[in-house]
């Protein structure tokens, strides 16, 4: 049996992301931000929380429910944001829309290290599924920004 | 009935989706449209295209009757006294606010209750904890059994003399439980209540006749039925609607405007201000008219069969948790062990089947059974045992995906 297109969007790295998410969990510390986000649509939710300090991002964890997609990508950016600025992780952010509106987007030009979020490339040939991916990094925008 | 017939009046159904032949199983969403109801679209608007209600040129005379001529098959087709009493709306929703925010926010009062049900779609929820904001009525729930139903105690038990409203669905969306409507009226109707039911998912598969169910209010959408978006129908009492006021106001609802004062037209009229939907009332002619050929008792067998061979089939499928009573409606929702309802639903749609996943718009009810989301077959007269294999195939194809994924 093939399954070549969905191949490309349920990619190995995904599912590890989803079985075995990173940072999942809540932070202790008294001045981070949380933020809670879903997505009326479908039902995901998310919960995200942020260590924030002299612009930086020190730490990050998330709890929730949703699809691979929506749990991996939370799983992915939690990784890829910690130790940034707050404007890299934006930037990153934008780099993210980019790439699951399909666009030809250069991770050299970015200059950050995507780590595995590239692996969810894919998503962008799914239009009913590129909401699910973007849910954590609309969650982490609205809160960098409303600090 | 002969689907395969059936299926080749609808012109959508005969194509590949993702490189398979399409598998539509999402008509609780909304139905496909049979030629005759595209065509009866397409005449309008190429041959008598013109506003009704006004004027008095040739064409503007044909829309009107086309127009009214559907509102009679629509009173016929729920068997309602009078064309009076069928008034045209956008949909459900609409219809249902229509009763909310007219009859809700005038006859409700402090102290007062109305009476839901856990398994209500957001339309018939929202409306009601919005009139029970406004006037500090108590909004009350009757229980829902562990198998998705009401038991006759717990109607008798939460309806009381303080009750003025109960709404109810007929069939729900999400667990396929139809609802003794009859017996609930009858109920309300010992405490002065009046019933407002929302037909949106039996309207289309059931037999439905208003005046043996003895309810005030019943609601139900075209696009459901055949019939296009955007058209809809709140049957009311004549007398309930008689004494209603408007919601909306404006253009072809008045009879006589003044500086400072206007009067309604008389019903249903009343109720449809501004330029109404009136080739989606034309459509929906067409689409009863389609349904009436068919018969109601023969879409309704055929729907129960196609259901109970879905739920014997599918509960043999191991890692399958099935939502809802044994007799229902005609859909499945269930969920696959270990994997979130939009991975099976995306992996279903590269077989080219076409299911719901996601809170359909019940999020209470997903609350109830504990899950934040499902994935919802739902049937038509145009589904047929192969669809349900399909189905089942695809459903295996997920397992062993995810299986070989993970």
């Amino acid at each position: 049996m093939s399954f070549n297109n969905l191949d490309q969007l349920y990619r190995s790295v995904i599912m590890d992301h989803y079985k075995n998410p990173r940072n999942r969990g809540e932070l202790d510390s008294e001045n981070k931000l949380v933020i809670n986000m879903n997505n009326p649509t479908c039902g995901d939710r998310i919960q995200l929380h942020l260590q924030v300090e002299n612009d930086k991002i020190t730490d990050a964890k998330f709890t929730g429910e949703g699809c691979s997609i929506s749990m991996s990508s939370a799983s992915m950016m939690t990784e890829a944001i910690k130790g940034l600025s707050v404007e890299e992780a934006l930037k990153m952010s934008h780099y993210f829309s980019e790439m699951m509106l399909g666009k030809d987007v250069d991770e050299e030009e970015l200059g950050l290290d995507l780590g595995d979020i590239e692996a969810l490339q894919g998503v962008c040939k799914f239009p009913a599924r590129i909401k699910c991916a973007t849910l954590a990094w609309k969650a982490m925008e609205k809160s960098v920004n409303h600090r | 009935m002969d689907e395969a017939l059936i299926k080749r009046h609808f012109p959508i159904l005969d194509q590949e989706v993702n490189g398979h032949p399409l598998v539509y199983l999402d008509s609780g969403a909304t139905s496909q449209k049979p030629n005759t109801v595209i065509d009866a679209i397409s005449t309008y608007y190429k041959e008598y295209n013109s506003n009704v209600h006004r004027g008095v040129h040739t064409l503007g005379t044909m829309a009107t009757e086309g127009y009214e001529n559907a509102r009679e098959k629509a009173r016929q087709f729920i068997n309602a006294k009078s064309t009076s009493e069928v008034i045209f709306t956008r949909g459900t929703t609409t219809s249902l606010n229509l009763v909310a925010q007219s009859y809700g926010r005038a006859k409700v009062h402090e102290g007062d209750e109305i009476v839901i049900t856990p398994m209500e779609h957001h339309a018939n929820l929202i409306p009601w904890q919005q009139v029970a904001k406004l006037t500090g009525a108590t909004l009350k729930y009757i229980p829902m059994q562990e198998d998705g139903t009401l038991s006759l105690e717990d109607i008798k038990e939460t309806i009381t003399d303080q009750t003025k409203i109960v709404a109810v669905t007929h069939v729900s969306n999400v667990l396929g439980t139809i609802n003794p409507v009859k017996e609930i009226a009858k109920i309300a109707h010992e405490h002065q209540a009046v019933i407002v039911v929302d037909g949106a998912q039996s309207t289309p598969h059931m037999p439905v006749d208003v005046q043996d169910l003895d309810v005030d209010f019943y609601a139900f959408s075209g696009h459901k039925m055949l019939g296009p978006t955007g058209i809809g129908v709140l049957y009311g009492k004549q007398d309930l609607l008689e004494n209603m006021e408007p919601v909306e106001t404006g253009g072809d609802m008045i009879e006589f405007v003044g500086l400072y004062d206007s009067t309604w037209k008389e019903l249903p009229w009343k109720f449809e201000a501004g330029t109404p939907t009136i080739a989606g009332a034309i459509g929906l002619g067409a689409a009863i008219d389609f349904l009436n050929q068919v018969g109601m008792d023969e879409i309704h067998a055929h729907e129960n069969e196609i259901a109970t061979y879905a739920l014997d089939v599918l509960s043999e499928v191991e890692g399958i948790s099935i939502y809802g009573p044994k007799k229902r409606g005609g859909l499945v929702t269930f969920n696959i062990e270990g994997v979130h309802p939009h991975d099976v639903s995306t992996v279903l749609d590269a077989e080219g089947i076409a299911v719901r996943a996601g809170h359909h718009c019940a999020q209470p009810l997903m609350k109830c059974l504990n899950v934040s989301a499902t994935v919802r077959a739902s049937f038509y007269l145009y589904n047929t045992k192969d669809d349900i294999d399909r189905l089942v195939e695809g459903i295996k194809k997920t397992k062993e995906f995810f299986g070989h994924v993970f």
